[in-house]
């Protein structure tokens, strides 16, 4: 493949792209991670529900309410996912992780794995694996944008744009404002702040909430781009957890940063040598882990 | 010497007729089918539970019993891994005496069942899986290869879209055995047609984002994009180049392996004017009709190549049976091989000494959505290829028990 600068351009952005799911995906995460040390495996899981609850108002709310002509469009869903996503997080808070707190990480995990396939199992039962079209990208979003180097999908700088305004606006509430304090503060030590008069356990169980909810908004953004299917969680989740550990657990710039760029050396080596395209996210993790072994934004222990 | 001459007779008669009892009529007193398939991954809706369906109608149409002993079904999931199917395959032949084996929705998995049928002396009849290698360097006396291969639907489609002025192909390639085969395969019949190969781009199987692959497509300028990949990586594939405008500037999807829930799972907008090769469509003609409108009450969707011809294979191996006699491997092999296989299914189909069951093929292309009258009508047949011309020809191949 002969590389000048425009297929270097176009794979960037590219890139890009992938870089914002991952960038989304892990910060959820490390969000989860930083103040619940939850190892959240049903992230992926709760990904591919929020594409659902996208395609599922679009296709069948409609008839399911009697009115074959209503969909349910693309800006609810962008609201009403994270929502319905984020209760759910809320319900296995209250229910199931709140039990796990005192003991090994690895139970959470564990836990948390089993939810991804049981929620996984019951998909695919009833949709097969083979993908099903979004259909409802709103009209202003189709079509491309002549980016000079490339035509560039609209829906495609969209997705960038919004996951990245998301991302940022995360790291801001959490690192910037007060509220971020208390969180970062209850997490540090719960009696203390409990003391001040604040509800730690409420305020977790709404992170988690906060947490999952965001996998469900990445999951409504991806609707459009890939085809929505029970296992579109599964096969991102290795490759974000791999960012998480590069950026450094639970560190949410970290998380922002290595989503990104790890999403554009991917986009390079697409061209450069394809078949290492799956793996060099790995790759990356063996240097990384060799060399830094607390991740790149990571805090020695 | 009398007496010794009345025992002779007396032992030669036992023997003997335990010989016929034992070539004749039915070994452990059921017949056995196994359906092994994908019941959960990515080939799943192409096969998985609806071919067990399928094979459940086969034998309820049958009759549920043949030479008046009763048929049984056993299923599986092979999760698409070679060694979970060998080891199926082995625990059913050696502890539930499972005759004859169907489904195997991928070559890896076909492969390894064939070769312990070859051992153990159970058919198998392979209906999803596509490499060539099942009928030449691996063909087996009890290896049957049902639906399609790698030879035959590049072959049919591959040309077709040559001679109607694609003559400069790129391919897009999932990069494990099936892919290669495929692509090579693509491509020697787009060089046989007067076109030419301007380059390939190889990609991870199971990619969800196939965007920098379709770009580099579409800066090689080719005419034709072939895709020689198949279920999610085929539908992510071109959806993707409509999003980027690839089909609108001019370009041409062409899909090497493709199924009716492929398309179905597009969409008519997205998938309009493909042309492809399939052995089966369900709205061919009044027999294809029928049969498949029977399925969709039971399964909520119109068959797959391959489930229609998980029906066809346990329905050819039944009447074989019937018609031998009994299930002995051996004779039903030669039974079958000596039948006409002509049904809803297979047009004009036989069964070679090499295991390849060549049957007519039909070149379809998608309709449009202003063409489509109802959720299922998506195809129309543009020509049909007589099998042995879509099929690779016995002197072309390399299967040992073929002599030249």
């Amino acid at each position: 493949m002969h590389l000048s600068y425009q297929v270097v351009l176009a794979q960037l952005m590219l890139g890009l792209n992938i870089g914002a799911f991952y960038a989304i995906l892990s910060l959820g995460l490390a969000v989860i991670f930083g103040l619940l040390n939850i190892i959240n495996f049903a992230h992926g899981a709760l990904y591919m529900l929020g594409a659902f609850v996208a395609l599922l108002g679009y296709n069948e709310l409609g008839p399911l309410l009697g009115m074959p002509d209503f969909h349910m469009n693309y800006w609810t869903a962008l609201l009403v996912a994270p929502l319905v996503v984020g209760s759910l997080g809320v319900l296995i808070e209250k229910t199931m992780l709140r039990r796990l707190y005192k003991v090994d990480h690895l139970y959470g995990l564990l836990l948390t794995f089993g939810l991804a396939l049981i929620l996984q199992g019951v998909f695919t039962n009833y949709f097969n694996v083979s993908g099903i079209s979004y259909n409802g990208k709103p009209e202003i979003l189709r079509g491309a944008v002549n980016l000079k180097f490339m035509m560039f999908p609209t829906y495609r700088l969209w997705s960038i744009a919004i996951s990245l305004a998301v991302c940022f606006a995360t790291w801001f509430v959490i690192e910037r404002t007060k509220l971020g304090s208390y969180l970062r503060a209850g997490t540090e030590n719960p009696s203390l702040v409990q003391a001040f008069g604040i509800n730690v356990p409420l305020m977790i169980t709404l992170t988690y909430g906060f947490g999952v909810g965001m996998a469900a908004f990445a999951g409504v953004v991806a609707a459009p781009i890939y085809s929505v299917s029970p296992i579109m969680g599964s096969e991102l989740i290795i490759t974000v957890f791999a960012v998480v550990v590069i950026g450094g657990m639970g560190s949410i710039m970290g998380s922002i940063c290595t989503g990104l760029s790890l999403g554009m050396l991917e986009g390079l080596t697409k061209v450069i040598y394809p078949p290492a395209a799956n793996t060099v996210i790995f790759f990356m993790m063996i240097l990384v882990l060799l060399v830094k072994p607390e991740g790149l934004f990571g805090k020695e222990q | 010497m009398k007496k010794r001459l009345m025992q002779f007779v007396t032992c030669t008669t036992i023997l003997g007729m335990a010989m016929v009892a034992g070539a004749a009529g039915i070994s452990t007193d059921v017949v056995k089918i196994g359906v092994l398939t994908d019941m959960s991954g990515v080939y799943s809706a192409i096969g998985g539970k609806g071919s067990v369906t399928a094979a459940k109608m086969a034998i309820a149409d049958f009759g549920g019993k043949v030479l008046g002993k009763p048929i049984k079904l056993i299923s599986a999931d092979h999760q698409n891994k070679a060694d979970i199917a060998s080891t199926k395959a082995r625990e059913w032949a050696d502890t539930d005496h499972v005759d004859m084996i169907t489904g195997l929705l991928n070559s890896g998995c076909a492969l390894a069942v064939q070769k312990i049928g070859t051992e153990k002396k159970v058919i198998s009849i392979a209906t999803g899986a596509g490499s060539t290698t099942l009928t030449n360097e691996h063909c087996s006396p009890y290896g049957i290869h049902y639906v399609y291969d790698t030879y035959a639907l590049p072959k049919v489609a591959g040309g077709a879209i040559v001679d109607t002025g694609g003559k400069s192909w790129f391919f897009l390639t999932a990069d494990y055995a099936f892919g290669h085969s495929l692509e090579k395969n693509t491509a020697a019949f787009v060089k046989a047609h007067g076109g030419k190969v301007l380059g390939q781009v190889r990609h991870p199987l199971a990619t969800s984002d196939f965007s920098s692959y379709l770009l580099q497509a579409q800066a090689s300028g080719a005419k034709v994009i072939g895709l020689a990949n198949a279920g999610g990586d085929f539908i992510n594939a071109v959806k993707q180049a409509r999003e980027f405008g690839i089909v609108q500037g001019g370009q041409t999807i062409a899909g090497m392996l493709v199924f009716l829930s492929d398309v179905k799972s597009l969409g008519l907008d997205v998938a309009q004017g493909m042309n492809f090769a399939t052995s089966f469509y369900w709205d061919r003609n009044e027999a294809s009709r029928k049969w498949s409108k029977r399925y969709f009450a039971k399964t909520g969707s119109m068959p797959t190549m391959n489930q229609a011809g998980v029906y066809s294979a346990v329905t050819t191996y039944l009447k074989a049976i019937k018609k031998a006699g009994t299930d002995n491997p051996d004779a039903v092999m030669k039974t079958m091989r000596g039948m006409k296989i002509n049904d809803f299914f297979s047009i004009n189909g036989h069964l070679r000494a090499d295991g390849s069951m060549v049957h007519d093929m039909f070149l379809v292309e998608v309709k449009k959505p202003s063409e489509s009258k109802a959720p299922w009508d998506l195809l129309k047949v543009i020509k049909q290829v007589p099998g042995d011309e879509a099929f690779m020809s016995l002197a072309e191949g390399s299967c040992s028990m073929v002599k030249k």
